[in-house]
C-alpha cells in the first residue's frame, strides 16, 4: 500500500463465554473507499462493527486510525476520531421529534433551534429531505433511517459504518441512499457496507471482507465476482435449493373481504380494506417494508385481533370475530415475527412452549388438565422433525439460537396439520441452511393442500417460494399478481404504494 | 354545622402547605419515572425522610438541617432500590414494595423516642409589607421556605428535562434504553442517580410533613401520601407542571375535608377521611380511560430492567 | 470487576436456594440490627427462631400460635402468588383481609343471637365475598379504564381502614359493649365461633381453608391449563395473547381469587383468633403475605414453608418484646431486610456472577502499550 489506510484492523479477537465471535479479522479501509463487510446472519459483523464504534472491546488486536492507534472505549470516543454508525435495528426515540433524535446522537449539539435549520439545510443538499419538527415515531422506516443518516453527517465523519441499511427500503429507496452514498464518496468520505445482499455491494463497493463465523474468509473486489461466488465464500458450502411440485390449486380457504382495523398503539399502524383469497395448495407471499402493517395483518389473522365477523373467513366458514384458539380449532395456524415474546416465551422450556398454541390441536390437555408427558412428546416430534439443534424439550426457549427456535416454532405450527398457515418473517435472522429447511417445509405443506401466507420483507424469499405476490403499504395490501414474471422494477413500484391495476388484469 | 367557619383565604394558603409533600414526592418519582423506572416505594423513601428529619432536627433544634438530613435519608434508601433494580436486576415492582415495607419498620423503629416531642419552628418567611397585603398576602406571601423551593423544583425540573442535553438524555434512556445504550450512554447511571434524586425529594417531602405541616411524628404518618405521589405522576401525564396543578387539587380536597370535619359536617369523620384516597381513584381512571395520550406520555421503557450484554 | 451474565437457562439450583440463603444473611443483618439497639445478637436471633418452638418455657404457649398466625399469611401469600405470577399486582391484600372480616361479622351479627348451624357457612361465604367484591374493584377498573391495579388495590387499603373505624365505634359497635368501640364478640356467640379443631394445636378452620387453598393452587398451577396461561401471560403477555389468553379474563380472575382468600382469612380471624371488630382489628398480614410469597419463590409448597417461616417471626418477636424488650417495630424492619435479601439474590437464579479483568473502562487517554492481550 502506498498509502496509509484510513482504518486499519490487526488481528481483532471478540470472545464471549461458549462463543468466539470475532477471531483475528485483519483487514483495511483506505480513504474514500466504500468497504464492503460480508457474511451470513451470525458471522460476527455486528461485532466487528460495535468494536470500531467503541460499544465492545476486543480481547486481542489493534486498530490503526491513519497509522495512529485507536482503541475506543466509548461510542463518544469513536465519534470524537470520525467514526460514524447507522444501526441496523435503529437507536431512535418514539416519542421524540427529529431534532431531539439527532442532537442524542451528538456529543456537543448546538441549540435546538440552530440544529433544527441545520437538519433541513444538510438533509436537502444530500437528497433525504426531513422535517426536524416531526414525532420519529410518525415516520416510514426509510424516513427513520434518514434520521439515522442526518444524524451522522452532521458531525462531519470520515469513516461511516452502515449496517444493513437496506434491509427496511424499497428498491426506489435503495436507489436514493446509494446515490448518496456515492456523493458522500465523491467527497472524500469512506464507508463500511454491511450486508448479505450480493448484488448490492457488486453496485455499489470496491473491495469487500467476507466473514464467516468470526473469520475472514476471503477478500474480494465484487465487480469482478459474480454473486454466486461470492455467495459461496459467505456460506461455505453449497446451498440446497427448494423444490416444489406444481400442485393445481383447490378451494378457497381463506378469504379475507374489506378487513380494517384501528391502529393498536400510538405509532401503530391501521388496516385498511384488505382482501385476501388464498387457495388450497396455493402459497400467497406478502411484501412490504417494515412497519407497514404486517404485525397488525398477522394479529388480525391469528384471531389477536378481532374484526367483523364476515371479515375473515375460514374455508367459508366467518371467523373474524372469533380468537385465536377458535380459529386454531378450525386450522388457521399462524407463527408471528418476533420468535421471542410472542410466537414463544423465552423463559419457558420447549415442552411448554409446544402447549402453547398446540393444546387443543394436538390434545395435550383433557377436560382442562395438561398432560406434561403427551406434550414432551409433542415438543420432541418437533425437535426431531424439524432439526432442531437442542439438548432436550425441557431447554429453555431463549436458549436456543435464532434459527433453531424459529425451526421450532414453525415446525409447532406445521405438525398440528393447518389448513391455513400464516407466516411473517419466517427466515428473518436465521442461518442460510436454516431458512432453506424452513422455505422447503412451506412448500411441502401447500403441496400437501394447505394454503399457505408468507409475509416477509425479504423479497427473495417470496419470490422463490409464492405463487403470488401483493405488497402490503402503509396498511393497505395491492391486488394480488402471479410471481411469474414479476420484475424488481415492477414489486418496487407496488411496495411504494403504487397500485396500477390496470395492468394487472393483463 | 357552620360551614362560615371556613375561611376560603386560610383554605388556599393552608393547601399549599398540605400539597407540598406529595408535590416533593411526585416531582422526584416523575423524574424516575422519566428515566424508565418504576419505583413504588415513594411512600417507604418519604417516611424514611420523616423520620430522620424529624430526628436531626429535633437533635440538632435546626429545622433546615433536619430537612437535609432528610434529603440524605431518602436518598441512601433509594440506593437501595437502585442497587436492587439496576445492578441486580430485580423486578421494580417487588423492590419498591420491599422498600416501602422496610420503610415503614424502619421508621417506626428509630422514632420511637421521638414520639411526642415538638419540633423546632420552621418559620414562616416574612416579604415585610408584600405579606401585609389583604387576601394575597396570605396565600401567596405567607409561606415557609419549602413552599417556593417546592415550586423551583418544578421548575428547575420542566427546565431541565425539556430544554437541556441532560434531561433529553435522560428521557432518551427512559423511552427506549437499548438505543440509548446503543449511541452510548451509562442506561444504568442515569437511572440510579434519577432514582437518588427522586429518593431525596421524597425524603424531604416526608419531613415537610413531621416538621411543618402536622409537625409531629407519629408512626406511620405519611398516611398513603406516597401512594397519591405515585398516581398523580400518572394524574400529570408525566408532566411537572400538570404535577403542580394535580397537587394543588389534592392539597385543596385534603384541607377541605378537614375543614368540614372541624365544621361538624354531618358527614361521620372516617367517611370524610377517605375522601382523597377515593378521590385520587377516580382521578386515576378518568386519566388511564383516555388512551391515546396517555400511552404517548408514559415513557416507554417505564419497569423494565435493563442488561447490556457483552 | 463483578459481571452479570445471563443464564441460557434458569438455575434451578439457585431458585431452591436463594431463600434459604436470604433467610440466613437476613439472621446475620437482623442480628447487627439487634446489636445495634444494644441487644445480645445471639439471645435475641435465639428467642426468635429457636424458643418460640423448643424452649420449654415458651413452646406451651408459642407452638399453636404458629399455626394462628401461619393460616391466614399462608391464606393470603397464595392467592396473592397466583397474580404475582400472572403479573398482576394486587397489593391491596391487607384492605380485603378487612372487608371480608366485616362482611363476615354482619353476617353473624344478623343471626346474633340465634344458634344455627348455617350461621358459620354464611360467615364463610360472606366473608369471601367481601373479599372478592373489593379485590373486584381494581380488577373491574383495569379492564374497563386501564387503571393501574397497584395504586387502586392499595389506596382501597386505606379505604378500607376508614370504613373498619366506622364500624368498629359505629354501626357495628356493640350496644351492650358501655360505648367502647368494637363489635360483639363473634367468637363467644357459639354458631359463629370459629374454635380450635384440635386442642392447644391451634389449627382452627382457617388453617384448614390454607392448606385446601394450597392444594387447589398447585394444582391449578401445574396441572391446569389455567395456570399455565396464568405463568405465560406473567412472563410474556404478548404470546399469551397469541396463545388465545383473554387478558381481562385473566385479570378479573386473579384479583378475585386473591381477593377471596384474603377475605375468607378475614373472615377466620375474626370470627376466631381477633374474636371481635375493632379500630386495629388488622395487623398487616396482607402486607406481611406479599413477602410470604415472594419467599415462597409464588410455589404453593414454598408459600407454606415461608408462611411458617414468618409466622415464627411474628411469635418470636413478640418474645423478644417480651424478654429483651427488643421494639416490635424491630421485626418489622426485619421482615423488610428479608425481602430485600431475597430479592437480591434473586439474580442468581437468571444471572452468572464472573469476575472479569478490571478494564481500564474510564481511563481517560489509553496508550498503545496497555494493550489487553
Amino acid at each position: 500500500m502506498m498509502t496509509t489506510p484510513l482504518l486499519s484492523l490487526q488481528g481483532l479477537t471478540k470472545e464471549y463465554p461458549g462463543v468466539v465471535a470475532n477471531s483475528d479479522v485483519t483487514f483495511d479501509i483506505g480513504e474514500g473507499e466504500v468497504h464492503a463487510l460480508l457474511g451470513e446472519n451470525g458471522a460476527g459483523k455486528s461485532t466487528l462493527v460495535k468494536m470500531i464504534y467503541g460499544l465492545v472491546r476486543p480481547n486481542a488486536g489493534t486498530m490503526r486510525w491513519r497509522g495512529e492507534a485507536y482503541e475506543p472505549h466509548a461510542p463518544a470516543q469513536a465519534r470524537a476520531s470520525g467514526v460514524a454508525m447507522v444501526f441496523q435495528h435503529f437507536s431512535l426515540f418514539d416519542a421524540m421529534d427529529v431534532a431531539e433524535n439527532v442532537a442524542l446522537g451528538m456529543d456537543n449539539p448546538p441549540p435546538i433551534r440552530e440544529l433544527a435549520a441545520k437538519i433541513t439545510e444538510v438533509s436537502n443538499n444530500y437528497g433525504l429531505p426531513l422535517d426536524p419538527d416531526r414525532m420519529v415515531g410518525d415516520l416510514s422506516a426509510g424516513e427513520r433511517q434518514r434520521v439515522e443518516i442526518i444524524r451522522c453527517l452532521l458531525q462531519d465523519p470520515q469513516l461511516l459504518i452502515m449496517d444493513e441499511p437496506t434491509s427496511v427500503l424499497t428498491p426506489q429507496e435503495v436507489d436514493i441512499l446509494f446515490r448518496t452514498l456515492r456523493q458522500l464518496r465523491a467527497e472524500g468520505k469512506s464507508i463500511l457496507y454491511i450486508s448479505h445482499k450480493l448484488e448490492e455491494i457488486r453496485a455499489l463497493c470496491e473491495n469487500a471482507t467476507v466473514l464467516r463465523l468470526g473469520k475472514v474468509v476471503g477478500k474480494a473486489d465484487p465487480r469482478q465476482e459474480s454473486a454466486r461466488s461470492l455467495a459461496e465464500m459467505m456460506v461455505g458450502q453449497v446451498l440446497h435449493q427448494p423444490s416444489r411440485e406444481a400442485a393445481a390449486p383447490g378451494k378457497t380457504l381463506l378469504e379475507v373481504t374489506n378487513l380494517s382495523l384501528p391502529p393498536q398503539s400510538a405509532f401503530g399502524t391501521s388496516l385498511k380494506e384488505i382482501n385476501i383469497t388464498v387457495r388450497a395448495g396455493e402459497i400467497l407471499g406478502i411484501g412490504g417494508v417494515a412497519g407497514n402493517g404486517q404485525d397488525e395483518l398477522l394479529g388480525a389473522l391469528s384471531g389477536e385481533m378481532r374484526s367483523a365477523r364476515e371479515a375473515v373467513r375460514m374455508a367459508g366458514e366467518p371467523v373474524g370475530h372469533i380468537g385465536p384458539t377458535a380459529r386454531r380449532a378450525l386450522g388457521l395456524l399462524c407463527a408471528p415475527e418476533e420468535r421471542l415474546g410472542h410466537a414463544a416465551a423465552p423463559d419457558m422450556s420447549l415442552s411448554e412452549n409446544a402447549l402453547l398454541t398446540g393444546a387443543y390441536r394436538e390434545r395435550l390437555v383433557k377436560r382442562g388438565f395438561v398432560n406434561w408427558g403427551k406434550t414432551r412428546k409433542f415438543a420432541e416430534r418437533v425437535i426431531e422433525t424439524f432439526d432442531v439443534r437442542t439438548p432436550g424439550a425441557h431447554v429453555a426457549a431463549r436458549a436456543l439460537s435464532g434459527g433453531n427456535l424459529q425451526k421450532f416454532v414453525i415446525g409447532r405450527e406445521i405438525m398440528q396439520r393447518p389448513s391455513v398457515l400464516v407466516v411473517n418473517q419466517p427466515t428473518w435472522g436465521v442461518d442460510a441452511s436454516a431458512a432453506a429447511a424452513i422455505r422447503q417445509a412451506l412448500l411441502d405443506l401447500a403441496a400437501a393442500g394447505a394454503a399457505v401466507v408468507v409475509i416477509s420483507q425479504d423479497l427473495d424469499e417470496i419470490l422463490e417460494v409464492a405463487d403470488s405476490f401483493a405488497a402490503l403499504n402503509a396498511g393497505r395490501l395491492s391486488a394480488p399478481r402471479p410471481v411469474q414474471g414479476l420484475t424488481m422494477d415492477q414489486i418496487g413500484l407496488l411496495l411504494g404504494g403504487a397500485e396500477g391495476d390496470s395492468d394487472a388484469a393483463a | 354545622m357552620d360551614l362560615s367557619s371556613i375561611n376560603p383565604v386560610v383554605l388556599i394558603a393552608s393547601l399549599m402547605v398540605a400539597a407540598t409533600p406529595i408535590l416533593l414526592a411526585a416531582i422526584g418519582e416523575l423524574v424516575v419515572e422519566k428515566s424508565g423506572v418504576l419505583n413504588l416505594g415513594v411512600e417507604g423513601m418519604m417516611i424514611v425522610g420523616a423520620v430522620s428529619g424529624f430526628a436531626i432536627a429535633v437533635t440538632t433544634q435546626n429545622p433546615y438541617l433536619g430537612m437535609l438530613a432528610a434529603i440524605v435519608a431518602g436518598a441512601l434508601v433509594a440506593l437501595i432500590f437502585a442497587a436492587l433494580t439496576q445492578l441486580l436486576m430485580a423486578n421494580q415492582v417487588a423492590s419498591g414494595l420491599a422498600l416501602t415495607l422496610f420503610g415503614l419498620g424502619f421508621s417506626a423503629l428509630v422514632g420511637q423516642n421521638y414520639v411526642g416531642i415538638v419540633p423546632p419552628r420552621t418559620p414562616k418567611l416574612d416579604f415585610g409589607p408584600l405579606t401585609d397585603l389583604p387576601v394575597v398576602g396570605r396565600i401567596i406571601f405567607g409561606h415557609d421556605i419549602l413552599v417556593y423551593i417546592s415550586l423551583l423544583i418544578v421548575a428547575a425540573t420542566w427546565f431541565w428535562l425539556n430544554k437541556t442535553q441532560g434531561g433529553r438524555v435522560l428521557r432518551a434512556v427512559g423511552e427506549n434504553h437499548d438505543s440509548a445504550h446503543a449511541l452510548g450512554y451509562k442506561v444504568t447511571r442515569v437511572r440510579i442517580l434519577a432514582i437518588m434524586f427522586g429518593g431525596a425529594c421524597a425524603g424531604l417531602g416526608g419531613a415537610y410533613l413531621s416538621l411543618v405541616r402536622v409537625p409531629s411524628w407519629t408512626e406511620g404518618m405519611t398516611a398513603g401520601a406516597g401512594w397519591i405521589a405515585l398516581a398523580l405522576v400518572v394524574f400529570a401525564s408525566w408532566r411537572p407542571w400538570r404535577v403542580l396543578a394535580g397537587a394543588y387539587l389534592f392539597g385543596g380536597i385534603m384541607v377541605l375535608q378537614l375543614n368540614l370535619q372541624a365544621a361538624g359536617f354531618r358527614i361521620p369523620v372516617e367517611y370524610l377521611s377517605m375522601s382523597p384516597y377515593l378521590i385520587t381513584i377516580v382521578v386515576l381512571v378518568i386519566m388511564s380511560s383516555s388512551r391515546g395520550r396517555r400511552s404517548m406520555a408514559a415513557p416507554g421503557s417505564l419497569g423494565r430492567s435493563f442488561h447490556a450484554a457483552g | 470487576m463483578l459481571r452479570l451474565e445471563k443464564r441460557p437457562n434458569p438455575s434451578q439450583f439457585w431458585n431452591y436456594a436463594t431463600p434459604v440463603v436470604a433467610v440466613l444473611l437476613t439472621m446475620v443483618a437482623g442480628g447487627i440490627l439487634f446489636w445495634v439497639l444494644g441487644k445480645n445478637p445471639f439471645e435475641a436471633i435465639k428467642l426468635i427462631f429457636w424458643d418460640p418452638l423448643f424452649s420449654e418455657q415458651f413452646a406451651a404457649y408459642s407452638r399453636p400460635q404458629l399455626l394462628i398466625k401461619a393460616g391466614p399469611l399462608i391464606l393470603i401469600a397464595v392467592g396473592l402468588a397466583i397474580g404475582f405470577r400472572a403479573g398482576i399486582w394486587n397489593i391491596g391484600a391487607e384492605g380485603q383481609y378487612i372487608i371480608g372480616a366485616l362482611c363476615a361479622a354482619q353476617m353473624a351479627l344478623w343471626f346474633y343471637p340465634a344458634e344455627l348451624w348455617i350461621v358459620f357457612p354464611l360467615m364463610i361465604l360472606a366473608g369471601a365475598f367481601g373479599g372478592w367484591l373489593w379485590a373486584m374493584i381494581p380488577a373491574v377498573l383495569k379492564t374497563r379504564f386501564n387503571t393501574n391495579e397497584i395504586l387502586v388495590s392499595l389506596l382501597l387499603v386505606y379505604v378500607a381502614e376508614k370504613i373498619l373505624a366506622a364500624a368498629a365505634t359505629g354501626f357495628m359497635r356493640n350496644p351492650e359493649g358501655s360505648g367502647f368501640p368494637g363489635s360483639r364478640n363473634i367468637f363467644n356467640y357459639s354458631a359463629a365461633s370459629n374454635q380450635e379443631l384440635i386442642a392447644n394445636s391451634g389449627l382452627h378452620w382457617g388453617v384448614v381453608a390454607a392448606f385446601i387453598a394450597v392444594i387447589f393452587a398447585y394444582v391449578l398451577l401445574h396441572r391446569h391449563l389455567l395456570g399455565f396461561h396464568v405463568q405465560l401471560a406473567g412472563q410474556a403477555p404478548r404470546a399469551a395473547k397469541f396463545a388465545g389468553v383473554a387478558p381481562a379474563r385473566l385479570v378479573l380472575l386473579c384479583l378475585g381469587i386473591s381477593g377471596l382468600m384474603a377475605g375468607l382469612a378475614g373472615m377466620f380471624e375474626v370470627a376466631g383468633p381477633a374474636r371481635l371488630i375493632t379500630i386495629d382489628f388488622n395487623s398487616g398480614y396482607g402486607f406481611t403475605a406479599i413477602i410470604v410469597a415472594f419467599l415462597g419463590r409464588l410455589h404453593p409448597i414454598g408459600i407454606v414453608l415461608a408462611g411458617l417461616l414468618l409466622a415464627l417471626t411474628y411469635i418470636g418477636g413478640e418474645l423478644a418484646q417480651f424478654m429483651l424488650n427488643l421494639p416490635s417495630a424491630a421485626i418489622q424492619v426485619f421482615q423488610g431486610m428479608l425481602l430485600f435479601f431475597l430479592l437480591a439474590l434473586d439474580v442468581l437464579s437468571n444471572y452468572r456472577l464472573r469476575l472479569m479483568r478490571p478494564a481500564p473502562v474510564t481511563a481517560p487517554a489509553p496508550k498503545p502499550s496497555t494493550e489487553s492481550v
